[in-house]
């Protein structure tokens, strides 16, 4: 699109929102689900854009935000116990645990190696057969039929070096839990999970807990049209759920992948960072897949989490806290040293306002 | 970490596989989650596999509704 008229299309979308902000007469904070609409968000400053009266605040969609720190010691544990080879995604290797990092593991003799996509793991054990390889399974929807289609292969393939440590989480259960306070007034969710699972499954935004919910994609003025979609409804007492991404996300979702998951992972109980232990808000390998549980296969005893107490990270993903209010932020934890995982990941809260400001007027 | 781009199907490649391009950067992908996906869609991309096939109906109904948006703008600075 021509930058003249992206300028203006911003421009009155922005005029929008302040309309619709002042004909609410209250404070609108809409909180952005998912860490990749940070980034983008801090990336464009879309929050200079705002009026004084809507605030947007970060919530617990990082995968690796969310992680707890006995995840990273469980695989330095599997490592350095069972020799095994730790495959994972890049965000993770500088999350710091009790036992440190997984590129301290690496620097020390470990063998550490990041993939960009999980089907990499399937030549990688078949490189290093019979050595145990674990993939280091994080992510939420989107992520998650990566990974089953992966295992699918490595059955279909017969590969048995190839596990996968899971702590995947599915967005409905603590969405359900943040739809209950009080100060958020409703939800952009995030538009690449809901490519998914779909747009009728967040009815219950609207119907049980009186909240707007939009689905927005990742360009600025994706951002600004769900925002202003937001606002509208909050001002309007109309909520409802809408969907600003239909080039992507169809109302069913991609039942493909929905099909995909069902068959190798099942729900289970997980600990979120930030949130705690929330029922069935994980997947973890069905029954046919057990044997790939990298949990099962290799024991070990991870310390249990305890977390730097000046750390805010658990405040700041869900959205209680900035960022620039944290303590240690800039000063004992910058992304060259991060102390929590939001200041770690390329979509952590925390990284977002370090590197472009809190972009606020 | 649910970062995902848009490519272009240049290639089927044998069943269940793809080459996408973005601006020369080619890729190899897994095409199944979206078995329907022809030469020229453009495809969601993310760690490697395509998510879902961009529908570029709705893509140009959107420029639609941005121009006339940029057109009330336009129209609010000339008077």
């Amino acid at each position: 699109m021509n930058p003249l008229v992206e300028k203006q299309t911003a421009h009155t979308l922005a005029l929008e929102i302040q309309k619709w902000c002042d004909k609410g007469e209250l404070v609108f904070t809409f909180m952005e689900v998912c860490g990749t609409h940070t980034m983008a968000i801090h990336q464009a400053g879309l929050k200079s854009l705002f009026p004084a009266s809507l605030r947007l605040v970060s919530g617990p969609g990082c995968p690796v935000c969310v992680t707890e720190k006995a995840f990273i010691d469980e695989a330095i544990l599997m490592g350095k116990e069972y020799s095994a080879a730790i495959v994972t995604f890049g965000d993770l290797v500088r999350v710091p645990g009790a036992l440190g990092t997984l590129a301290q593991f690496r620097a020390e003799g470990g063998q550490v190696r990041v993939v960009y996509s999980p089907m990499d793991s399937l030549n990688i054990a078949v490189e290093l057969a019979p050595q145990p390889v674990i993939f280091l399974g994080v992510g939420f929807e989107t992520t998650v039929p990566t990974v089953a289609l992966t295992f699918r292969t490595a059955r279909e393939r017969g590969l048995e070096n190839l596990f996968c440590l899971c702590a995947f989480k599915t967005i409905h259960q603590p969405l359900r839990i943040l739809a209950q306070r009080n100060e958020l007034t409703g939800f952009l969710l995030p538009g690449h999970v809901s490519a998914i699972i779909g747009v009728d499954c967040y009815r219950y935004l609207p119907d049980q807990f009186a909240k707007p919910g939009v689905i927005a994609g990742f360009e600025p003025l994706d951002i600004l049209l769900a925002v202003r979609d937001l606002a509208r409804m909050a001002a309007n007492n109309a909520p409802d759920v809408v969907n600003d991404y239909k080039r992507v996300v169809r109302s069913a979702g991609n039942l493909n992948a929905v099909e995909i998951i069902a068959q190798v992972f099942s729900p289970c109980d997980v600990t979120w960072r930030g949130l705690g232990v929330i029922p069935a808000s994980g997947l973890a390998f069905s029954e046919d897949y057990a044997p790939y549980d990298a949990r099962a296969r290799f024991p070990v005893d991870a310390p249990v989490s305890s977390e730097d107490p000046l750390c805010k990270c658990a405040d700041i993903i869900t959205g209680r806290m900035t960022p620039n209010r944290c303590p240690l932020f800039g000063r004992k934890c910058t992304p060259e040293n991060p102390v929590g995982p939001c200041m770690v990941s390329s979509e952590g809260t925390c990284a977002a306002f370090y590197k472009y400001g809190a972009g606020e007027t | 970490m649910c970062l995902a781009v848009p490519m272009k199907l240049i290639e089927i490649t044998r069943e269940g596989t793809g080459r996408v391009d973005s601006g020369g950067v080619s890729a190899d992908v897994v095409l199944t989650m979206t078995p329907n996906a022809k030469i020229g869609d453009y495809l969601i991309i993310h760690a490697g596999f395509a998510i879902e096939i961009l529908d570029e109906e709705e893509a140009s109904i959107r420029l639609d509704i941005f121009r006339e948006l940029a057109q009330a703008t336009a129209q609010l600075e000339e008077n």
